[in-house]
């Protein structure tokens, strides 16, 4: 594999992985990893209770020993990449570090056990953490109510634009339309889609920003918001925000924010001091809680004191006896998202990391961001062709306009930076940017981590003037390579079946 | 550094920032603390929650043992800090898993395909009707009463602006003396407009639903049958909804901790010919360029990131990590032991069942039920759950406020956890108030 570099790796040395089957394939009769306590009641006929409903035939689930479980989930977790080796400079995805305590104290007795039934006056734990995150969240936004209950930063928009409509509504018109930027997730217009909106998209300005002149004619009485990322996803913040927000409220329309960028802006300034109506966060990305291989989220809703009646129930409030309780008497509420109170394990990691932080170092996190952000820029924008040039925050948007010369396009150099040792950045997103390279270090890397992502770029660069050909077939060191997607798309295998 | 790049100061690099919104002072939350401060302050959280108490909650979320090895294999940084495996090279554990565990869906359930998650048993029932819209071109459903409360609400959430711009229905359809669909008022309700039905098995009451005879009736009018399964450990023993057209899951009870709600599992498995209205991830198998069998995310033209508005749904995180955990949980337990645990459940809720029907009045008691039944008593689910806290028991879940034609009934659950002790002592609880009037 020597022969595949041009440049040096300075970051990795190949080594062995084990093979591993499926767990259907290594399955043997008669194996087992699990034993029951003896059962203390009397036995029960499945027939006799359950008639027709009885299952005749088992599952046919894996039959394995419990080393052989472990090697399995362990081997499998060895052809993965994950934030604990190394650098993840996906960009929009901020993959900080997920600090342990927060998966030791959401795994405490008392917390993790606590049924979301169980009386009020014995969950009062559960209740103050949720009232602490509450606060701390409202705080860190500058906005005035909320809701935990989303599941995820999409779930939070789908809750955020239903706020807008059922604050539309109880004026007597939902309105017609949401403006999305053509830069934006792709949640965005499938959230407004899912909410019965028309999406109007909205063409970025050259800078990549709001053209706030054409905003002010998109803009009618039948627009009930406008869903704008700050910082966008191009990493710059949009300085005329408040006009932008004048714009929409002088018609009656919501500015709704999606705060996925939240980690360029905590502790430096807050959308509800720059006029942002109601907002979502991902608690997955801002607050440290484990991405998972894709989840579980956590998407809380922030908005003004107008929005507050068609918040979701239950609210937690604290009575007049000091106990926290959950008021499910909201006659305005736009009604529950989802069962239960949301997903209650990642908020007692996001509590844990605020904590862990205090006001000194959300501060200094987000300041890490930006700062790490823009010494990846300055360190590559003379091989890499910087399309917007507007400052940076927390990540930096390159184009492959100058490797495409030689045939080698951004997901080639993505794939290419596997061999080096790193996750690739976030491949052709944003859609403004054609070829984009998005690239999103987050405060948690150190120099030398940044120094040899900055090095990997520069030496596949090279390779791409040099010797296009191993960017193109890379990459070279991984257990598979350059998977056949197509097929799998056109004859769909979704499942194992016995040969 | 900073002086490296040019820049002077780190106020330089939020220049950008208007001056006005720049936040000039410290952010009011707590103080930075160590983390044993950090320990000490959860801690002290759990102390105020209920800590050593029998507990006969169920009604959507299950107690049932959690296999140490789930933990010791979620808790592996490469899955734990992994993102959304789209650079398959690099993320084949997690793909492998999710196709294991799309597998066992399917396994399960009887259904052909089976998504990567989704967010929770609740929300997995809007998406699936919202699917069953798309499949049929009709725009209205009917829903059992049965279905858990709070999954219909966000039903009817989802659901609300349809029903003001297009007409749109959601219609609740009753249920009858025996707390199953009453069959006679769904026939009546099901209509040539009707997307699909969509009923929960075991319902709400731990009743098992008689879905082949809702199946029929759905579909002699060209609707879809959704069969929303809460718990899933059910599925050990009792029938798997094999007439559904697409069923959604709650895999909580997978070796998924209560956690006061979340985060939990949801699941969508369908028929095979729904595959390309499926909302949310798919894995599926292919080859690499030399021909060695790997997986891949696909059929993402489905998903928002490719198709935007017109995409199946907003979904993009799912619940990746849980649905590892069920994973796991399906592993250990697999073929054998899943019957088994299912068996233990049916046993210790039979037994419950009997215990606490001297007393108090088990409702809908003779159609079958997998590990929840409903309690009818003279007192007061609040007095008499008053009287079991001094025996330190959570009694059964006061249903008044979802259905109040039920009176003073509390659902039950007993599962492998539940001891005979915990029942029997419940039991002479439930007695005692008549025991002392005898005496009197």
């Amino acid at each position: 594999m020597a022969e595949n570099f041009v440049g040096s790796r300075k970051k990795i040395t190949p080594h062995l992985t084990q093979n591993e089957g499926l767990s259907f394939e290594k399955s043997a009769p008669g194996r087992k990893a699990y034993r029951l306590a003896p059962l203390d009641v009397p036995e029960v006929d499945p027939r006799s209770l359950l008639g027709e409903s009885c299952r005749s035939q088992s599952a046919e689930l894996p039959q394995l020993s419990e080393i052989e479980i472990v090697r399995h989930f362990t081997r499998l977790s060895t052809w993965n990449y994950a934030i604990d080796l190394g650098m993840y400079p996906l960009g929009s995805c901020t993959m900080k570090y997920n600090p342990r305590v927060n998966e030791l104290v959401s795994r405490l007795e008392g917390i993790a056990d606590a049924h979301p039934y169980q009386l009020e006056a014995l969950a009062q734990g559960s209740l103050e953490i949720m009232r602490l995150l509450q606060e701390c969240l409202l705080e860190i936004t500058g906005m005035e109510a909320i809701t935990l209950q989303p599941a995820a930063g999409a779930h939070g928009e789908f809750t955020g634009i239903l706020l807008a409509r059922a604050f539309h509504q109880a004026k007597g018109n939902a309105r017609k339309t949401v403006i999305v930027p053509d830069s934006a997730h792709g949640t965005n217009p499938a959230t407004a889609a899912m909410c019965g909106y028309e999406v109007v998209n909205f063409k970025s300005n050259p800078q990549g920003g709001i053209d706030v002149e054409a905003l002010a004619k998109a803009v009618t009485e039948e627009t009930a918001a406008l869903m704008l990322t700050n910082p966008s996803t191009i990493g710059v913040f949009e300085k005329e925000i408040h006009r932008i927000a004048d714009i929409l409220h002088a018609k009656g329309a919501l500015l709704y924010m999606d705060g996925a960028n939240m980690n360029a802006l905590c502790g430096k300034t807050r959308p509800g001091d720059f006029g942002v109506d109601v907002m979502h966060l991902n608690l997955h990305k801002t607050f440290s809680t484990p991405h998972g291989g894709g989840g579980p989220g956590s998407g809380p809703v922030a908005c003004r004191r107008i929005l507050e009646p068609f918040l979701p129930a239950p609210v937690v409030e604290r009575g007049s006896d000091g106990q926290l309780r959950l008021n499910y008497d909201r006659p305005q509420s736009v009604g529950r998202v989802r069962a239960f109170y949301g997903n209650f394990g990642m908020f007692v990691r996001a509590l844990a990391y605020i904590l862990a932080n205090g006001p000194d170092g959300l501060r200094q996190t987000t300041e890490d961001a930006v700062l790490n952000a823009n010494y990846i820029r300055a360190k590559l924008e003379d091989v890499y062709d910087l399309p917007y040039t507007t400052p940076s925050m927390h990540e930096v948007v390159f184009s492959d306009r100058r490797q495409t010369r030689n045939g080698v396009k951004t997901g080639d150099i993505a794939k290419r930076l596997i061999d080096y040792g790193f996750h690739p950045y976030t491949v052709s997103f944003p859609l403004i940017v054609p070829g984009a390279l998005m690239i999103e270090p987050t405060e948690s890397e150190s120099r030398e981590e940044l120094d040899l992502f900055v090095d990997a770029m520069r030496e596949i660069a090279r390779e791409v003037e040099e010797n296009p050909q191993v960017v193109l077939d890379a990459p070279h060191s991984t257990r598979v390579s350059r998977l056949d997607e197509t097929t799998a798309a056109r004859k769909p295998v979704l499942r194992w079946k016995k040969p | 550094m900073l002086r490296e790049i040019g820049f002077s100061s780190i106020d330089d690099l939020f220049a950008i920032v208007p001056e006005e919104y720049r936040l000039r002072r410290d952010l009011a939350i707590p103080r930075q603390m160590g983390e044993q401060e950090i320990v000490d302050h959860f801690k002290a959280a759990a102390a105020k929650n209920a800590n050593g108490y029998a507990s006969f909650l169920g009604a959507g979320v299950y107690r049932h043992y959690r296999p140490v090895i789930i933990d010791t294999i979620v808790q592996r940084g490469e899955f734990l800090t992994s993102y959304t495996p789209y650079q398959a090279e690099i993320t084949q554990g997690t793909l492998q898993a999710i196709f294991e565990f799309q597998t066992m869906i399917c396994e399960l359930t009887g259904m052909d395909i089976a998504n990567a998650s989704m967010y929770d048993g609740s929300t997995a029932c809007p998406e699936a009707a919202m699917m069953a819209m798309r499949v049929t071109g009709r725009d209205s459903v009917v829903v059992a009463r049965t279905v858990h409360p709070e999954y219909r609400e966000v039903m009817h959430t989802y659901a609300q602006h349809r029903e003001a711009a297009s007409g749109h229905i959601t219609r609740e359809v009753g249920y009858g003396s025996d707390g199953r669909v009453d069959l006679g008022a769904l026939e009546a309700m099901v209509t040539e407009e009707t997307a699909c039905v969509l009923v929960q098995s075991p319902n709400f009451f731990g009743a098992i639903e008689d879905v082949a005879a809702v199946a029929e009736i759905a579909h002699r009018k060209g609707a879809l049958l959704v069969v929303a399964i809460a718990e899933a450990i059910s599925l050990g023993v009792v029938r798997p909804p094999l007439d559904a057209d697409i069923v959604t899951m709650e895999a909580q009870s997978y070796g998924v901790a209560p956690s006061f709600g979340g985060p939990f599992c949801g699941v969508i498995a369908a028929k095979e010919k729904f595959v390309r209205q499926m909302p949310g991830r798919l894995v599926g198998e292919t080859k690499d360029k030399h021909g060695r069998r790997g997986f891949v995310l696909t059929l993402s033209t489905r998903e928002q990131h490719i198709r935007r508005e017109k995409a199946t749904s907003n979904i993009c995180t799912n619940q990746a990590l849980v649905a590892l955990m069920a994973t796991v949980f399906m592993t250990v337990y697999g073929k054998e032991g899943i019957r088994e645990l299912a068996l233990q459940n049916l046993a210790k809720a039979d037994y419950a069942a009997k215990a606490l029907g001297v007393q108090g009045r088990v409702l809908f008691g003779d159609v079958p039920r997998f590990n929840e039944f409903v309690l009818q008593t003279d007192e007061t689910p609040e007095a008499l759950q008053a009287r079991l806290l001094d025996e330190k028991i959570l009694g059964g879940v006061a249903l008044r406020r979802w259905y109040p034609e039920l009176g003073n009934a509390t659902l039950w659950c007993a599962t492998e956890l539940t001891t005979r002790e915990q029942i029997d002592r419940a039991a002479s609880v439930l007695a005692y108030p008549a025991a002392t009037a005898g005496v009197r």
